[in-house]
Order: C-alpha cells, then sequence, then structure tokens
C-alpha cells in the first residue's frame, strides 16, 4: 500500500482510538471505585458536546472572542458542568442504588441515558439532526505526498494524550489518587483509614464524566458534526474497549481503546464491503469479543467480575 | 371471585371510555380518574381482594378477560384506528410475554427486544414477497428465524452476566439497524411492504361485511393476536408454574445455588432465550402483516428499552401486570397526542422513579401459587 495513504489511516485510527480511550478510562473509573457499569456515560458524552456548542452559540452572540479563547471557554464549560453531572448521577441514581440489586443499578443508567439523548434530542433547538460543530482550531496542514498532516489532528492528539497523562499522574502520584485506589481496592479498609467514601465516588464521579466531555469536544471538532445518538456508539465501543483491556485498569483502557481503533480501521481497509458496514462491523466486533474474551486480553487477579 | 369479574367489567367499561373520547380535556381527566381510581381501591384494600380472586381463579378469569377485550373490539367494530391500536397492544403483549421468560423467570437480558420483533416483521415481509407459503406457516417460521438469529447471541450471552451480556444484547440491537439500514435487499432505510394475510381465500385486508353492517378488516387480525395471545399467555403461565418455571426462577435468584442443586445453567438459559424471541419473533410477523409495512426506524434500540420499561412497570415475572403495562404504555401516548413526542423521555423518567421507589413494578409478581386457593 501506498505510505502516504497508511500513514493517513493511522492518524485516523490514532484519533478514533484517542475518543475511544478516553470514554473506556471513565468506564474504568466507575468500575474501580463502585464495581458498576455507569451505562449512561456515552450520552454524558453527548450532553458535553452540546454544552460545549451551546456555549459558542452564546459567546458568538455577545460578541465571540478569538477562536482560541472560544474554545477554551467551551472546553472549560462542557467539563465542568458534566463533572457536575456524574456527580450528580453518582450522589441520586447510583448510591442509593448500592443495596439494590446490581441489575437496578445497570437499569437505571440505561434509562437515564435515554433520558439525556432524549432531552437533547427534544429540547435543543432542532436536536433531531446533526449539527455543525465550529472548526476553531488551526486548519494549516502538511502535505507530504498522499499524506496530509493536519494541525488540528495534532492538537488534539496531543492534548487527548496530555488529559490521560494527566489523570494518570492524579491517580498514581497524589493523595487523592491514592484515595481513589484505596477506594477501588477495598472499599471497608479505605474507610476504615479515614477515607471519605462518598466524597471519593463523587470525585471519581467528576473526573470520569469531565473525561467524556473532553472527548465529546474533540469528537465534534475532528468530525465537525455532533448528534444526539453519537454517545450511544461511543458508549457502547467505550465500554467494550474498557473490557478489552480488563476492567478497572486504566492502561487497559486506554490499550483496547487505541486496540479497537486499529480492529476498526484494519476492517475498514481490508474488507472492500466494510465502508457501508462500518458499524456493523464495529458491533459485530464487539459481540464476537465478548463471547471470545469476556474478561478481556489482560486478565484480572480477581475473576469475579464477569 | 366477585372482585375480579366486578375489576374486570369495570375495566372494559373505562377502556372503552378512554378510546371512545377525542378530546384531549376529557382524555387527560380519565387519566387522572383512573390514578385517583386505583389509588383509592389500593386504599381501601380492593386491589388486594381482586388479586386474590384472580390468584384463585385465574382460569375463569381469565376466559372472562378474553370476552372483555372481545367486547372493547366489538363496540368499536368500523374504527379502524382503535382496532389497529387494540392489535398492536395485543401484540406487545405477545412480545413482552416473550422478555418476561428470559428476563422476568431467567434473568438473561435482552435489551434488543425490537430487534427481535423486526426480524419477525423482515421475515413475513420477504416470505409474502417472494414465495406462497400459508400465513400461519409465516408467523412460525418469523418466530424461528428470530430464535435462530438469536441463538447467534447464546454464545457470548453464555459466557458473560449483568452488565456485560447486556452491552451484548445492546450492541446486537445496534448491529441490526445499522444493517437493515445499508442493506439494499431489504429496502434500506425505506423498509419494505409487507403484503397482508389470507387464509383459505379469506383476505385479511378486505372489509367484512354482514348484512348491513360494515366490519372493519381489522378485526380479523384482532381475532387471530387474541388468539395468539391467549396461547402464549398459557404457555407462559403452564411454564411458570412447572418445574421448568421452579429452574428459571431458582437459575434467577442465585446462578451458584443453582449449580449445586445440579440445574444445568446453560440448557435452561438457552431454553428461556430461544422460547423468548421466539414469542417476540412470531408477534412480530403477524405485526409486520398487521401495519402492511417494516422500516428500520421501527425497530430501534429505543423501542426495546420501551419493552423492557413495559416489563419493569408491569413487574417482572407477572403476566397480568404486563397486560396492564402495555395497555397503559402503548394506549395513552396515542390518545394524548401532546405526549407523543416525549415518549421515550417520559417512560425513561417513569422506569428510574419506579426503580427507586418501588423496584418489583406496578403489579409485583405475587408468590408461587402451587394449589388453586392455597395461601402461603
Amino acid at each position: 500500500m501506498d505510505p502516504g495513504l497508511l500513514a493517513q489511516y493511522v492518524m485516523n485510527g490514532l484519533m478514533v482510538g484517542m475518543t475511544y480511550a478516553l470514554v473506556a478510562v471513565g468506564f474504568t473509573l466507575f468500575f474501580g471505585v463502585l464495581d458498576i457499569i455507569q451505562f449512561s456515560h456515552g450520552d454524558v458524552l453527548t450532553v458535553g458536546a452540546f454544552a460545549a456548542l451551546l456555549t459558542f452559540v452564546g459567546l458568538r452572540s455577545a460578541g465571540g472572542g478569538a477562536g482560541a479563547i472560544l474554545l477554551l471557554a467551551m472546553i472549560i464549560v462542557a467539563i465542568f458542568a458534566m463533572a457536575a453531572l456524574g456527580m450528580l448521577i453518582a450522589r441520586y441514581l447510583v448510591l442509593p442504588l448500592r443495596t439494590a440489586p446490581a441489575l437496578n443499578t445497570l437499569l437505571i443508567t440505561l434509562m437515564l441515558g435515554t433520558v439525556l439523548r432524549e432531552s437533547v434530542r427534544l429540547f435543543y433547538p432542532q436536536g433531531a439532526n446533526p449539527k455543525p460543530f465550529p472548526a476553531l482550531l488551526p486548519s494549516n496542514s502538511l502535505s507530504l505526498g498522499n499524506f496530509n498532516l493536519r494541525l488540528d489532528n495534532v492538537i488534539m492528539l496531543t492534548a487527548g494524550a496530555l488529559v490521560i497523562a494527566g489523570v494518570e499522574f492524579l491517580l498514581n502520584r497524589t493523595k487523592l489518587g491514592l484515595a481513589i485506589r484505596a477506594v477501588a481496592q477495598d472499599e471497608e479498609t479505605a474507610r476504615t483509614m479515614g477515607i471519605n467514601f462518598v466524597a471519593i465516588v463523587l470525585i471519581a464521579f467528576a473526573i470520569g464524566s469531565g473525561l467524556a466531555a473532553f472527548a465529546g469536544i474533540m469528537n465534534g471538532l475532528y468530525y465537525n458534526e455532533i448528534n444526539f445518538g453519537m454517545g450511544l456508539y461511543l458508549g457502547i465501543i467505550g465500554f467494550a474497549a474498557a473490557i478489552i483491556g480488563g476492567l478497572g485498569s486504566i492502561y487497559g483502557a486506554i490499550l483496547g481503546g487505541f486496540l479497537f481503533a486499529a480492529l476498526q480501521t484494519i476492517g475498514t481497509v481490508a474488507l472492500p464491503f466494510a465502508s457501508a458496514y462500518k458499524d456493523v462491523f464495529a458491533f459485530a466486533v464487539v459481540i464476537i469479543f465478548m463471547a471470545w474474551r469476556p474478561t478481556g486480553l489482560i486478565q484480572e487477579k480477581i475473576s469475579e467480575r464477569v | 371471585m366477585l372482585p375480579g369479574i366486578i375489576a374486570l367489567a369495570l375495566a372494559t367499561i373505562y377502556l372503552c371510555a378512554l378510546l371512545a373520547v377525542e378530546r384531549q380535556l376529557f382524555i387527560i381527566g380519565l387519566l387522572v380518574l383512573a390514578v385517583v381510581a386505583v389509588l383509592g381501591a389500593h386504599w381501601m384494600g380492593w386491589l388486594a381482594a381482586i388479586g386474590r380472586s384472580f390468584a384463585d381463579r385465574e382460569g375463569a378469569l381469565g376466559v372472562l378477560a378474553i370476552v372483555a377485550v372481545g367486547a372493547v373490539a366489538a363496540s368499536f367494530h368500523d374504527n379502524h384506528f382503535v382496532l389497529l391500536l387494540i392489535v398492536t397492544v395485543l401484540l406487545y403483549t405477545v412480545a413482552t410475554l416473550g422478555l418476561n421468560m428470559q428476563f422476568g423467570y431467567a434473568g438473561v437480558l435482552n435489551f434488543a427486544g425490537a430487534s427481535f420483533f423486526g426480524i419477525g416483521a423482515y421475515t413475513s415481509a420477504v416470505l409474502n414477497a417472494h414465495t406462497t407459503a400459508p400465513p400461519l406457516l409465516v408467523l412460525l417460521i418469523g418466530g424461528l428465524t428470530a430464535a435462530l438469529i438469536g441463538s447467534l447471541l447464546l454464545w457470548p450471552v453464555l459466557r458473560t452476566r449483568g452488565h456485560y451480556a447486556a452491552l451484548v444484547t445492546i450492541a446486537f440491537a445496534l448491529l441490526l439497524k445499522a444493517f437493515l439500514e445499508v442493506n439494499d435487499v431489504l429496502g434500506g432505510p425505506q423498509g419494505l411492504q409487507v403484503k397482508g394475510m389470507t387464509i383459505g381465500g379469506w383476505s385479511f385486508n378486505d372489509n367484512i361485511e354482514l348484512g348491513n353492517v360494515e366490519l372493519s378488516f381489522y378485526l380479523s387480525y384482532f381475532v387471530l393476536s387474541l388468539a395468539l395471545l391467549a396461547g402464549a399467555f398459557i404457555l407462559v403461565r403452564r411454564l411458570e408454574r412447572s418445574w421448568i418455571g421452579l429452574n428459571l426462577d431458582a437459575l434467577r435468584l442465585d446462578e451458584t445455588a443453582a449449580i449445586c442443586f445440579g440445574l444445568n445453567i446453560a440448557r435452561w438459559k438457552i431454553t428461556a432465550f430461544t422460547l423468548g424471541n421466539f414469542l417476540i419473533g412470531i408477534a412480530g410477523a403477524l405485526f409486520g402483516m398487521v401495519g402492511g409495512f417494516v422500516a428500520p426506524n421501527n425497530y430501534t434500540f429505543a423501542d426495546s428499552l420501551i419493552l423492557v420499561s413495559i416489563l419493569l412497570l408491569g413487574g417482572a415475572g407477572n403476566p397480568w401486570g404486563l397486560a396492564v403495562a402495555t395497555v397503559i404504555v402503548i394506549v395513552v401516548p396515542e390518545k394524548l397526542q401532546t405526549i407523543q413526542e416525549y415518549r421515550f423521555l417520559l417512560y425513561a423518567v417513569l422506569v428510574i422513579a419506579v426503580l427507586l421507589f418501588r423496584p418489583e413494578g406496578l403489579l409485583p409478581r405475587p408468590a408461587r401459587n402451587y394449589f388453586p386457593g392455597w395461601r402461603p
């Protein structure tokens, strides 16, 4: 294959993989602290992207400013709004159901996802249609043969990597991260060590949901379009990616995200019918993977998770 | 038995009134009346009496319920819209009974109910267009196709539990819709026309004339749907009461304990999942013929969640509760046009409230009744 084209595919795969990885890290965080799957995570991403778009529309009609400042404002508003939303979800829907069967948490977060998705569709002006997302990053590009290295993609990849590195630093190098890991390992012991369990759960949900908002903005900037159903798709794939890497491990989630993107890219290139059946292929991979390795590639130490 | 008869009679009158009224204000009034009446009956202890009489004389009351549904349909014998609505409720009840087998008894999650419903409908579209297979056989094949395609999911579903099995079925729901949308043979996003049913030269899609009275052609479909529902109901109820139902309950409540008692987990999960999909598929095949049209947009993940909502609202494991919940979930948005657009949102909120405050559903499953009239 032409090296330029190959580089293009690799670049696309990296971009998509970064989004998957960001979503998967959220799933892993929630699973770590509470042993639950937050099925509305993908829809939090959608709401985050729409919150950013709303901020953009609001700021532009108020006079606006330079692109970079607008983007920064969008990111900050979306991340903080979604962090707050994540905390609300944890406080009022997930924590009260701790003693109920795990199934109820699954159902309630699934239904909450529907509430978020439908709210965007119904209450955002013409929310049922795809919305154009503003291209706020510089659109310069460098042509190397067939390969078109776009500056905005490079910026997004770097930003994504920095965010993930930041989360990694937070979890492994700070006292807060120590507390989160302690809760993930053993809630009872963590409590006796004086860790405020509820606060840690809320913080973990805030971090995970903030990451989802960031992923949503990245997705919007990459495709220049967002729609109310995108979170469902990204949520399912992000969850699958988190499982591929073995739930509960942040490195596993990142690995799973990129692995899934690689698989998808290879599928699109290798199979002639795959471009039309792109989504069918992606979900088929999810199902087959679940059948083949339900506990993920990196086996967990404790296997009572599936 | 008397409380049950009175309840059925009142429900029949109420349904006739609700279906007949057109003014939105009256409909809201009727709905409020129903809520107040049910709460009042609960407060007076009448609901418990009704529940007891249903437990004691289920067979007789079941026959009466069939008569009652027939009476409602007969009073709208020339009204296409209302009859279509009734047929929809009947077939959705069959589908939720299938879901109930999987989820209510065996505890196998299925978030792709609408997909299997759609598989049945597409099967009848294709078979009616390209073959001359007799329609009742088409219904059977619709159910078998759904069961067969569902069995492709068995491997991942058996290997996983809880959240993971949920992921598999959600992925399947999204996969099937994406597949139907891009597949030209099956009509792509526009979908397919479905030819109506003809049995022994009697076309179901022609109006019936009895003397001077013209009856809606939906009445033929109504009779068939009611028969299907009665059959499915008896089947599910019989299974629940048999040792198979006991096995499924054991499986749902504690898998490890069930294994210790020598139950073959995989076997019963396969039985419940396949049988459930079979019922959903049959209902879908008939629904395709009733509607005359299938398209991917009618069988989305959101529609699957509506089916799950019916199950959770009615009370998983209680077929009578499911019938009531289906009436609520299907009829209310059709009559109250203002909430039609918001129905997915509304039912999701409602289910969240139910899960938070009354997790066993509106009509919880009663204790297993080993003998008629037996009280634990």
